[in-house]
């Protein structure tokens, strides 16, 4: 072994023996191993270099001034949609302005991003979305994004006498409005709710449901045929919100909504819609109607058993037939329902939850804004809404007019567009919370997947609900957002 | 030729040296920094805080929920991973019915010692991806599947594993467990293989029976191994990120409700998902204090004097 100390031929300083010596530095090296990721998770580096790219003088076909031969360089949330769309829209660019593209298509938006706008070297075009979107009121105040004012006044590449922002179906714009100005695109129009099989609903001959209990007797049936009534995407609870949500809104009216969404000190309790709504939700749970084993399942796991015909109806938006179209049978059938009712309810069956979903924006630091700029301006064209309704089943918020006649949407987003026509403009709701307040949204979410598993009551949700609101209420002063 | 040892030491060391200070050292100064601010991790705009993080993580239940977790995890794992592989080495090595020969294995050792080292070479991902087909919570899951097979589960109530407040985190406990246990049975058994024989064969002369071989031979030579594996696991214990983070429900895991969250994966989160970057900082400066500590105590408290062979 030769470790003894004294035998190696030199003095010994002190008492540390070079085993010793050793050891010490392996324990001390072995405790960087778990920090340092972490650590050097948060340490950012220095600013980035700024060579901006060259720009031409700026005219009705290229309003933005785009030179040729610069690089463009687009990051693509990899969700439900897939990112085969952006590629064609990249293809097109490329084809047109030259220089080379770069495409990542990736789910862990901000595990990607926050180290490149810390350092101050972004994408030029950032589709920010999915479970870890960079929150967008973050990168406003921080001054990352570029005011797309200019993009709404731009002129449509299809009919230059129009704007873009003449093109765009209503809502678009305030969506995408922080502080007064746009600064997201928010590109698909998509719609929520249930969803089921059509197949399945002949099979057994049920009709489709007007009212909550009418739901309700159908789950029941099903229970007694061996299928569970509802599915839910159990390991995000954010799809059972859909539900929840949904049914507060209905029940209540754009009222209950804008009480969630400006944090109002009766949002869940004393708001009697809301404590309707969650005790209606929770009879599913109670009378034992979910789909055993939903509530822990992958958003992908419980709808793929949904598509076995395991479950009657499963909560999800628009991009579900696109996530799915490998997993469903080819005689599925998949059809839109809005949320039934409850008795009394504010709005009318119609009434559906639909917007502007899928934020793009263009980083104020990015190397090639303009050429971000007329990439967004593409999107916006037949050309662009063409490829975005081949590739990923779905529509644009510049609306069917701009989809090409030879392409077929499958048919589920058909009947949610068919849906969402039977609804007037005025009688479409959205929420914003979500996107507002990301804790507060998480906090729900969690109490969500506790009702679910009926490990609280109802009183208990709404409490913890409206704990979390309170809680927010309590960090933005300025209460009123919108 | 003493005097000139030193620079020759030292130019060999100026750059290992060099690289530690620019990727260890220096992300750790500017993660203690920044946890003395508010930093968003959107940019490099902040305002100094002082001690405000610190303050609110005091006052902050989830994270002492998570630190809670943390100290289950480091009591459980290490020594559930240290007596399971000890066990296995001990007989891998020394735990036969001694034949002519004195020491050897239980029959089929070489076997065993591939076998349990297996779960070693999967990556913390595939790990995953396997005991997410293991827990699933419907009756497609391999522990229901084979419950429900054999007439002790129930169809229409099936366990939810990893979405069970008393469970999730035992079911962690044991992936830690399965995965580690083989590398140190390998590490211990190295360990073992170089204590002398006669050792083992005077012990077995002198009458002894396994329990005494083990309590009282191996164990005592083995204590530096142990100790070492102890540490290595404390901080694996400390950490935990991937394996909760893609196995258990929430944004960076820690889920349901925060029955499985860690300090790692409460960190993450407010690092990413709620922006509050400088805050998090201050989580991982706490986690760097404890792991220390943790560290240090092992070191010292198991300080024993070592046997020369």
């Amino acid at each position: 072994m030769g470790s003894t100390p004294g035998t190696s031929g030199r003095p010994e300083a002190s008492g540390v023996g070079r085993r010793d010596l050793i050891k010490r530095a392996a324990a001390l090296g072995i405790i960087s191993v778990p920090t340092m990721g972490f650590l050097s998770a948060c340490a950012s580096g220095g600013g980035g270099d700024n060579d901006k790219a060259k720009t031409v003088k700026k005219t009705k076909d290229n309003p933005f001034g785009v030179a040729k031969d610069n690089d463009l360089d687009v990051f693509i949330f990899k969700g439900g949609y897939g990112d085969d769309y952006a590629k064609a829209w990249e293809a097109s660019y490329e084809k047109k302005y030259g220089g080379s593209v770069a495409h990542s298509g990736e789910q862990d938006v901000t595990g990607k991003l926050q180290p490149r706008f810390n350092k101050g070297n972004p994408p030029d075009v950032v589709d920010d979305s999915g479970s870890k979107k960079m929150k967008l009121d973050t990168l406003h105040k921080e001054g990352h994004l570029t005011d797309l004012t200019q993009l709404l006044d731009a002129p449509s590449i299809d009919d230059p006498s129009k704007k873009i922002r003449d093109i765009m179906l209503p809502g678009t714009i305030e969506q995408g409005t922080f502080g007064g100005k746009f600064h997201a695109l928010f590109y698909v129009y998509a719609t929520w709710g249930l969803w089921y099989s059509n197949k399945l609903f002949k099979k057994h001959g049920w009709e489709v449901p007007k009212t909550w209990d009418q739901m309700l007797d159908i789950m029941k049936d099903a229970k007694s045929k061996g299928i569970g009534g509802l599915a839910h995407q159990g390991k995000y609870p954010y799809y059972m919100n859909i539900v929840i949500m949904d049914l507060i809104a209905k029940t209540g009216g754009m009222d209950a909504v804008k009480a969630i969404d400006n944090l109002d000190k009766k949002a869940f309790v004393g708001n009697p819609a809301a404590e309707r709504a969650i005790e209606a939700v929770y009879e599913i749970v109670e009378k034992g109607l979910l789909m055993p084993g939903t509530n822990s399942l992958e958003h992908t796991e419980a709808q793929t058993k949904w598509n076995e015909y395991k479950a009657v109806f499963i909560p999800s938006g628009s991009w579900l037939e696109n996530e799915q179209a490998k997993q469903t049978p080819d005689d599925f059938e998949m059809t839109f329902l809005p949320l039934p009712l409850l008795p009394d309810s504010k709005m009318k069956l119609h009434a559906v939850r639909t917007g502007a979903d899928e934020p793009f924006i263009v980083p104020s630091k990015a190397k090639n804004v303009p050429g971000g700029l007329e990439f967004l301006r593409r999107m916006l064209s037949k050309e662009g809404a063409t490829a975005f309704a081949k590739e990923a089943s779905s529509l644009s918020v510049i609306g069917p007019e701009y989809v090409d006649k030879s392409v077929q949407l499958r048919p589920g987003i058909k009947t949610a567009l068919a849906a969402v026509d039977a609804c007037p403009v005025d009688e479409r709701f959205n929420f914003r919370y979500s996107e507002w307040y990301g804790e507060m949204d998480v906090s729900i979410q969690n109490a969500t997947g506790e009702l679910m598993a009926k490990r609280i009551t109802p009183k208990k949700w709404l409490e913890r609900c409206q704990a979390a609101v309170d809680k927010e209420a309590e960090k933005n002063p300025d209460t009123k957002r919108k | 030729m003493h005097r000139k040892k030193y620079p020759f030491i030292a130019g060999f060391l100026v750059l290992p040296v060099g690289l530690y200070v620019l990727l260890v050292i220096w992300p750790y100064l500017q993660t203690i920094s920044y946890s003395f601010t508010d930093w968003s991790g959107a940019s490099q705009n902040f305002n100094f805080v002082g001690l405000d993080n610190y303050k609110d993580l005091a006052n902050d239940d989830v994270f002492i929920k998570a630190l809670q977790h943390n100290a289950l995890l480091l009591v459980l794992v290490p020594t559930l991973t240290i007596l399971l592989s000890l066990f296995f080495a001990f007989m891998v090595n020394v735990g036969g019915r001694g034949g002519a020969g004195g020491v050897s294995g239980v029959k089929g050792s070489a076997f065993y010692r591939v076998i349990f080292f297996f779960p070693q070479v999967l990556s913390i991902a595939i790990l995953a991806i396997l005991f997410k087909a293991v827990y699933r919570g419907d009756d497609s899951g391999l522990i229901n599947g084979t419950l429900q097979a054999v007439g002790l589960g129930d169809k229409n109530n099936p366990t939810e594993w990893l979405n069970d407040p008393d469970l999730v985190l035992w079911c962690i406990v044991f992936v830690m467990i399965w995965a580690g246990a083989g590398f140190y049975m390998v590490l211990f058994s190295a360990a073992m293989q170089s204590i002398p024989k006669d050792i083992y064969e005077a012990a077995l002369l002198d009458g002894a029976g396994r329990f005494q071989t083990f309590f009282r031979v191996t164990l005592p030579l083995l204590w530096e191994t142990i100790q070492t594996a102890w540490v290595f696991l404390a901080i694996l214990s400390m950490d935990a990120f991937l394996l909760i983070s893609t196995l258990t429900s929430q944004d960076f895991g820690g889920g349901p409700d925060h029955s499985s969250e860690v300090i790692s994966t409460y960190l993450m989160r407010n690092f990413q998902t709620y922006s509050k970057s400088g805050y998090a900082c201050a989580m991982g400066v706490v986690m760097l204090l404890l792991t220390l500590i943790v560290s240090i105590v092992t070191l010292r408290l198991s300080r024993r004097d070592r046997i020369e062979f």
